[in-house]
């Protein structure tokens, strides 16, 4: 089965490790992913800021070109990348004229017939169904789903998963065999693009993240985006010294977890290139490990009922 | 903005708004839910249910104070206000159309300057190579900032990880990316 992949740049960069998983991960279930010929930026939070033309016209380019490709499906696993995609596609589907502009602006065709699919789609569609039964390694584990922002707002136009609540990374993580911790920061905001900007901001909203994962004994983040991974895990050192106590525990790829699960070796997965290190405890298997355990709860505080 | 002493068909500022973005800023009625939940709020000059206040009124002195705020430049995206809003107003796209606004007028907030070189550096960089080039983006960065020290420590075990390409990627249709650029009207140097 061939599918689209838009990596986007964090993946040919600081967040290389969640390319090489999810190609890896890909590779077990038989899928062959391509990547879009020559695609661009997708412009991010910059673009949008800063000049609207400019936001819809690169991540249009992008999806042009997998049309030219005859490409149907896109998988973007950069929750940016996504979001951009997703709302570029929606907003020149409700305006024609606009639509003509931006075109003229990339100077290619556009139809905005591909499907875009976020990294727990993408699983839902092609691989949930199977995953059970390659789980080799049941990932024994109690894991925070860090959902952020982007891939559950906007609400109305991207459609995916409960908005304030979400459950879908929730569910690959039991299929896997870990147990999903009940906590009340899945989409809060990180500080995203303002890593560098505004380094403080990053240590606070991602300290709170980081602060309530561990009270509710998380032993692992999970993630699926990029911006997430680098500022909960590059930023340790600001987040530490801003809740001044020491957090250690590691941030994966949703992908990453899937993986070793499934029996793919930590180093395919790019463990080694996470900047906090990840030291999982070797932990016997429950039989029980599969089911739903009731949760312990630190405090009552929930977002939605 | 509309003369609305001349204009036979008078439009508010908010009106005028509207045109633009669609936005229906006069259907906030203060329950606050947006302020509540944003997670910058605390660091604002004007949290979001105040500054959709200060579009209602309609004054040009309160538009202005917005224009020169930093709030707009530390909204970053997230999208809970618009999730929470009853009347599902889209405040981002007003942060965003405000952005725009603030820049071409040259009102932007002095201690914003870092948050807008951010910005620039990172378009600077898709103008050049049609990617972001990590690397390139934080040294341009810091020669728009002079935050020469920022994150040199984290910069070798960066490498070491092998999250650093010390060689940008070039696509081939760059110049094609250069001309998006430029029929948006945004020369190499950032500027609009």
């Amino acid at each position: 089965m061939k599918i689209g992949l838009y990596p986007g740049c964090s993946m040919k960069g600081g967040s290389r490790e969640y390319k090489e998983s999810v190609e890896a991960l890909a590779k077990v279930f038989d899928i062959e992913l391509v990547e879009i010929p020559d695609w661009n930026c997708c412009g991010a939070t910059a673009a949008h800021n800063l000049n609207r033309e400019l936001s819809l016209s690169l991540p249009a380019r992008i999806m042009a070109l997998a049309e030219q490709e005859g490409i149907t499906d896109i998988l973007v696993p950069c929750a940016a990348c996504y979001n951009r995609l997703t709302v570029t596609q929606h907003e020149l589907a409700k305006d024609p004229s606009l639509c003509t502009k931006v075109a003229s602006i990339i100077d290619l065709k556009y139809k905005g017939t591909t499907q875009i699919l976020n990294i727990l789609q993408f699983i839902d569609k092609f691989i949930a169904d199977k995953l059970e039964a390659k789980v080799v390694k049941p990932f024994n584990y109690n894991a925070a789903c860090y959902y952020g922002c982007l891939l559950v707002r906007p609400h109305a136009i991207l459609n995916f998963d409960r908005v304030e609540d979400p459950q879908s990374m929730d569910n690959l993580v039991k299929k896997a065999g870990g147990t999903a911790v009940d906590w009340a920061f899945k989409t809060e905001c990180c500080g995203a693009g303002m890593s560098v900007s505004r380094t403080d901001t990053v240590a606070r909203l991602s300290g709170k993240i980081m602060k309530d994962a561990v009270d509710r004994t998380a032993e692992v983040v999970v993630v699926a985006c990029p911006m997430c991974h680098s500022n909960l895990d590059m930023r340790r050192p600001e987040i530490n010294k801003y809740l001044n106590e020491k957090i250690d525990i590691p941030v994966l790829y949703i992908s990453q977890v899937l993986g070793l699960a499934v029996g793919i070796d930590a180093k395919t997965l790019g463990l080694n290139r996470h900047m906090t290190e990840v030291n999982l405890p070797e932990k016997p298997v429950k039989p029980a490990a599969v089911a739903e355990k009731p949760q312990k709860v630190v405090n009552t505080q929930k977002t939605e009922a | 903005m509309s003369s609305s002493h001349e204009n036979h068909h008078p439009l508010s500022l908010s009106g005028e708004i509207q045109m633009d973005t669609g936005v229906p800023i006069n259907k906030c009625y203060q329950c606050g839910k947006c302020s509540a939940g944003c997670a910058l709020a605390s660091e604002m000059d004007y949290p979001p249910s105040l500054a959709m206040r200060m579009l209602q009124t309609n004054e040009p002195l309160q538009y202005d104070k917005l224009l020169k705020s930093m709030t707009i430049w530390l909204c970053v995206s997230c999208e809970m206000c618009l999730t929470r809003c009853p009347m599902e107003i889209d405040i981002p796209t007003l942060m965003d159309y405000l952005r725009q606004k603030s820049l071409r007028a040259k009102k932007t907030n002095p201690q914003a300057k870092k948050i807008i070189a951010f910005h620039k550096s990172f378009l600077d960089s898709i103008n050049y190579t049609g990617r972001l080039y990590e690397m390139g983006l934080i040294v341009d960065y810091k020669m728009r900032t002079g935050a020469m020290a920022q994150d040199v420590a984290v910069a070798p075990k960066m490498f070491v990880k092998g999250k650093l390409n010390p060689i940008p990627e070039l696509i081939k249709g760059r110049k094609k990316v250069a001309a998006i650029f430029n029929r948006v009207h945004i020369n190499k140097e950032g500027k609009q």
